[in-house]
């Protein structure tokens, strides 16, 4: 599948943006710490990127509203209801411990739950596709949930460490996180090599009872739609070594850097958030590289009739 | 609304393509572009028409395939494998996944004929439906940034200003094999009902449960280069049957 740079940024960008706001709304830092004001402001701006961004892929952006109809049956309406419906929660939780500096816990426990629904509906989109095998499984929307997760555990730890708190049981619980996303994504990786496709040439013409089916010609010598969007095929060659940084920049550096903050930085020094600042540097990088994948190395179907 | 009809439809307009008798000329192609360009909806954008790399809009094309049997031999051109010319456009699937992955309500499954559209005024040109699609159906036009699809010809089968033999989907009309033919699927008695029961029409990748009312019917069999080879190393030169004069020269010859 073609990896959109639109798509990749509005999946990462909102996860990491609804993973802070989910445990901001815990209240887990001081709702009266610059730090923690700083975090709401970015926890939305990343979400509000993510979503804008998302827009970018449209072919008549200025129709997006009527996207919110559909919630019934398509699960990209149901992820804009909530997207959008979350926003009031994370809004008003962002206004107390802004302007008032409290920590309202109804806004924020009705937040938390909005954001780890808009993730999944996120994941959703991509797992309920019967065509792209390799997203077609729970294990996508519990990765999604994980990255999102540890993604938003380790900004936590940033702004905690920048004065809002404790940063020291925030880093343990997006150690946790990285171990448990990473490691989902290693067996969504195994299933994924492991895969031997339903659909072939010989189904998809339905002429397997006659013998082995292979393409001798496309309709148009040239590229169309379906191949540009479809036929990506770049990244199956290099996928190994793709997963191999995606794993390393998003994963070992993060849990090796958390990991250094709390054996060797002192408490409130200038060390907890150098290393927590890294370390989400490099978990974006690692993401980015994961999302990318996500999108390149998925085959689609419809290449069964285009020798692909 | 993007959800599918709760009833199936009685009626089940589709098309049945004889992939014994299509030949591959490309001329449904052609035409489904020719009709579906003007008349409805945004135009059939074409991308760098007269460049290099030239791509379009289509709702119909034609992939052609190679199909080796079982232990089938491959000698240089000619050999035991066979060429199968392959039309493919919207199936209509009953269970249409790329009806209910819409967020907008554009595409749609007529309740009343089981026709699938889209409502182009309705379309933000997401893509997703396509994605949904199995068979590569959808195609986005890049100009009007909305999704297009085969629509059975909806202008014209239903087009009373027609003549009777016009109320068909331009492909149909214009093939010139007669690979192509349109009916009502859902009619047991109808003339495409009883020629897939006849021949065995099969459904395009039943696994991915979308349960398609287009049938495609399989090429008839086909004898084996083997079959037509002959018999012994001398079996051109058999004069067995040979009488009188020739029968003579045989045997003279023969003793030389």
């Amino acid at each position: 599948m073609h990896p959109a740079l639109s798509i990749i940024v509005f999946t990462t960008s909102s996860g990491l943006g609804y993973g802070l706001a989910f445990f901001l709304g815990f209240g887990l830092l001081d709702p009266a710490a610059l730090a923690t004001k700083a975090a709401h402001v970015i926890a939305l701006g990343l979400i509000s990127v993510g979503l804008l961004s998302s827009t970018l892929h449209l072919g008549n952006p200025q129709r997006a509203w009527r996207a919110l109809s559909q919630w019934r049956s398509s699960w990209l309406s149901r992820e804009g209801v909530l997207a959008i419906a979350t926003f009031v929660p994370l809004c008003l939780s962002a206004w107390a411990t802004l302007f008032e500096s409290r920590h309202s816990w109804p806004a924020g426990l009705v937040g938390s739950l909005g954001c780890a629904v808009t993730v999944y509906c996120t994941a959703m989109i991509y797992a309920s596709l019967r065509t792209v095998e390799a997203w077609h499984t729970p294990l996508t929307p519990a990765a999604f949930l994980a990255f999102a997760g540890a993604g938003g555990a380790m900004l936590a730890t940033f702004f905690a460490a920048l004065g809002g708190g404790d940063a020291g049981p925030l880093a343990a619980l997006a150690l946790v996180l990285l171990v448990l996303a990473w490691g989902t994504k290693l067996v969504w990786r195994r299933r994924l090599r492991a895969l031997s496709s339903a659909s072939t040439p010989e189904t998809a013409t339905g002429l397997g009872a006659l013998g082995r089916v292979r393409l001798l010609e496309r309709p148009h010598v040239t590229e169309n739609y379906l191949t540009r969007e479809m036929g990506f095929r770049i990244a199956r060659k290099h996928a190994r070594k793709l997963a191999a940084i995606a794993f390393g920049l998003g994963g070992a550096v993060p849990i090796v850097l958390l990991a250094s903050a709390a054996l060797f930085a002192a408490e409130g020094g200038i060390g907890w958030p150098v290393f927590a600042f890294l370390a989400l540097w490099a978990y974006a990088a690692g993401l980015l590289v994961e999302r990318w994948l996500f999108f390149a190395e998925a085959r689609h179907s419809v290449m069964n009739y285009y020798g692909g | 609304m993007t959800a599918l009809p709760s009833q199936p439809s009685a009626t089940k307009l589709g098309l049945v393509i004889d992939l014994d008798i299509c030949v591959g000329c490309h001329a449904c192609v052609v035409s489904c572009k020719e009709w579906n360009t003007g008349g409805y909806g945004a135009a059939l954008s074409d991308q760098d028409p007269y460049g290099e790399h030239v791509s379009g809009a289509w709702l119909n094309r034609i992939h052609t395939f190679e199909i080796v049997p079982e232990g089938g031999e491959l000698v240089g051109e000619a050999g035991d494998a066979r060429i199968v010319h392959f039309p493919k456009s919207c199936l209509h699937c009953e269970e249409a996944p790329c009806v209910t992955v819409c967020p907008t309500g554009a595409s749609y499954k007529r309740a009343e004929d089981g026709i699938v559209l889209v409502a182009e005024d309705k379309c933000i040109g997401c893509g997703l439906c396509a994605w949904a699609c199995p068979y590569g159906a959808r195609e986005m036009d890049l100009a009007a940034g909305v999704m297009k699809k085969c629509t059975l010809c909806v202008d014209r089968i239903y087009n009373e200003t027609f003549d009777e033999e016009d109320r068909v989907p331009a492909c149909v009309r214009t093939c010139p094999a007669n690979a192509r033919h349109f009916g009502d699927l859902g009619d047991p008695g109808s003339q495409v009902s009883k020629m897939v029961a006849a021949r065995g029409g099969i459904d395009l990748m039943p696994e991915q449960g979308t349960r398609p009312v287009n049938k495609y019917l399989p090429p008839r069999p086909r004898t084996t280069l083997a079959a037509h080879a002959p018999v012994g190393p001398a079996a051109g030169e058999d004069t067995g049957g040979a009488t009188g004069f020739l029968a003579w020269i045989d045997t003279m010859l023969e003793k030389i």
